[in-house]
């Protein structure tokens, strides 16, 4: 099953180039970039392990993908993924956030029917082995 | 998934048609080289080894554009370089310009220039130097690192000294990342000497070894005359005579740092014209207050001692 979780997930995998676009994008935007890698992918999973500190001070995009290629080598069994922080007052936030690098393997996912007060029917995505 | 692969009809563009011939002169006119190299001459007083270098650099680039344009097998040359000189011989001042030099010649993306030292560099701890290496390395991708006074990095008495680490990260991004950054390494040329013999990897990764020389007095005198334009002041007939006995009497003084001498002169001589003009009291014009008099410059230490 294919993830399809922050930007551009709906497309094909971003190639090196494009990657690289994007992060130099970011970083015309005054956006610090970081990236993080997660074994645990489930969409309510937002605690993703961060690969190195994020990185402030950025003027090329060269310094991340050196980081991302490391990240992947080091890495290939997990997803990994890259943020946009925004520090502007009022926003503070990540702006841009998308995967850069998928397991061989994706994980997979069922749909469970669970049972809540009063017969109202919930749903929850549970994790099965690949 | 193969309407996707296909390109759109009517986007494909093909590639232009290699072209026969370049006129290497038309190509100089377009670039900003010629510009650039008037700018130097003006700004930068005497360092004749240094501009040379720049100008085959420069012309060594416009080479390189060509031979792609034609077609021909080219591969990114390596800019890093070693600064070697006496104190006060400008090598951060060029160091610092490199950076828009290498900019506007089109070699680096960004045109920025990491400024840094041993500090910055060399963590306190075990496991900390190389991510501070690292994050300096990513922060100066696109542009110039610049690393001030280099050979400190290399503690010869100390074997265990994390020095030597951030040296390997340094020659490893050197090597593998010949178009993402220029290093420039900068320091006294003894020293420099000692630290490249020790680290035989840099000397070979390093294609231009610019030596500065030491300023003549004539040019110490232009240098003077500049720093005074760039603050508003100038010399008048009796100081400028001073000035030069000052830079002939200064040269044999042990200290002597070129420029930064006579920087620190004129930085003096404003101080007592500034007294001078306090303890006489009454009227200036505009005139009195620009003007640096003989009697700033004699009053000197070092023209006092030896007459």
């Amino acid at each position: 099953m294919r993830l399809t979780q922050g930007a551009f997930s709906f497309l094909p995998d971003l190639t090196d180039t494009q990657i690289s676009a994007q992060i130099e994008f970011a970083l015309a935007q005054g956006w610090a970039v970081s990236i993080e890698t997660t074994d645990d992918p489930h969409p309510r999973n937002t605690y993703w392990d961060m690969w190195g500190m994020p990185m402030f001070d950025l003027k090329d995009a060269a310094g991340v993908m050196m980081e991302l290629k490391a990240a992947r080598t080091a890495l290939p069994e997990r997803y990994i993924r890259i943020n946009a922080f925004d520090s502007t007052r009022g926003w503070e936030t990540v702006r841009l956030a998308f995967i850069a690098h998928r397991p061989p393997v994706e994980a997979r996912f069922a749909l469970d029917r669970v049972e809540a007060e009063g017969r109202v029917q919930r749903y929850a995505l549970r994790r099965v082995p690949a | 998934m193969t309407m996707l692969a296909d390109p759109m009809p009517g986007t494909e563009t093909p590639a232009p048609p290699l072209r026969q011939a370049l006129n290497l002169a038309d190509m100089y006119r377009d670039s900003e080289i010629g510009p650039l190299l008037a700018e130097l001459d003006r700004d930068l007083i005497g360092l004749q080894p240094v501009k040379q270098r720049i100008r085959e650099i420069a012309a060594y680039l416009l080479v390189t554009k060509a031979r792609r344009e034609l077609g021909l097998e080219t591969s990114t040359p390596t800019l890093h370089m070693a600064f070697t000189g006496n104190p006060g011989t400008g090598k951060t001042t060029v160091a610092l310009r490199m950076a828009g030099i290498l900019h506007r010649l089109g070699y680096v993306r960004r045109g920025h220039l990491v400024s840094v030292t041993r500090d910055d560099l060399v963590g306190q701890y075990i496991g900390h130097t190389a991510p501070k290496t690292k994050e300096v390395l990513k922060r100066a991708m696109g542009g110039v690192l610049f690393i001030d006074e280099a050979y400190y990095l290399y503690r010869p008495e100390n074997e265990k000294d994390y020095g030597q680490e951030a040296i390997e990260i340094l020659l490893q991004v050197m090597e593998n990342q010949r178009d993402d950054l220029v290093v420039i390494l900068a320091g006294y040329a003894d020293r420099m000497q000692t630290f490249f013999s020790a680290n035989p990897g840099f000397r070979s990764r390093i294609a231009h070894h610019i030596d500065f020389p030491d300023y003549d007095d004539e040019e110490l005198l232009r240098i003077a005359d500049l720093i005074a334009e760039k603050e508003g002041y100038r010399f008048d007939e009796g100081a400028r005579a001073a000035l030069a006995d000052y830079v002939a009497a200064r040269r044999n003084r042990p200290d002597f740092a070129n420029a930064r001498s006579i920087r620190n002169a004129f930085d003096r001589a404003r101080l007592r014209q500034a007294i001078r003009l306090f303890e006489a009291g009454g009227e200036v014009d505009a005139d009195a207050l620009s003007t640096i008099t003989a009697a700033e410059i004699r009053s000197s230490r070092v023209l006092s001692r030896d007459g």
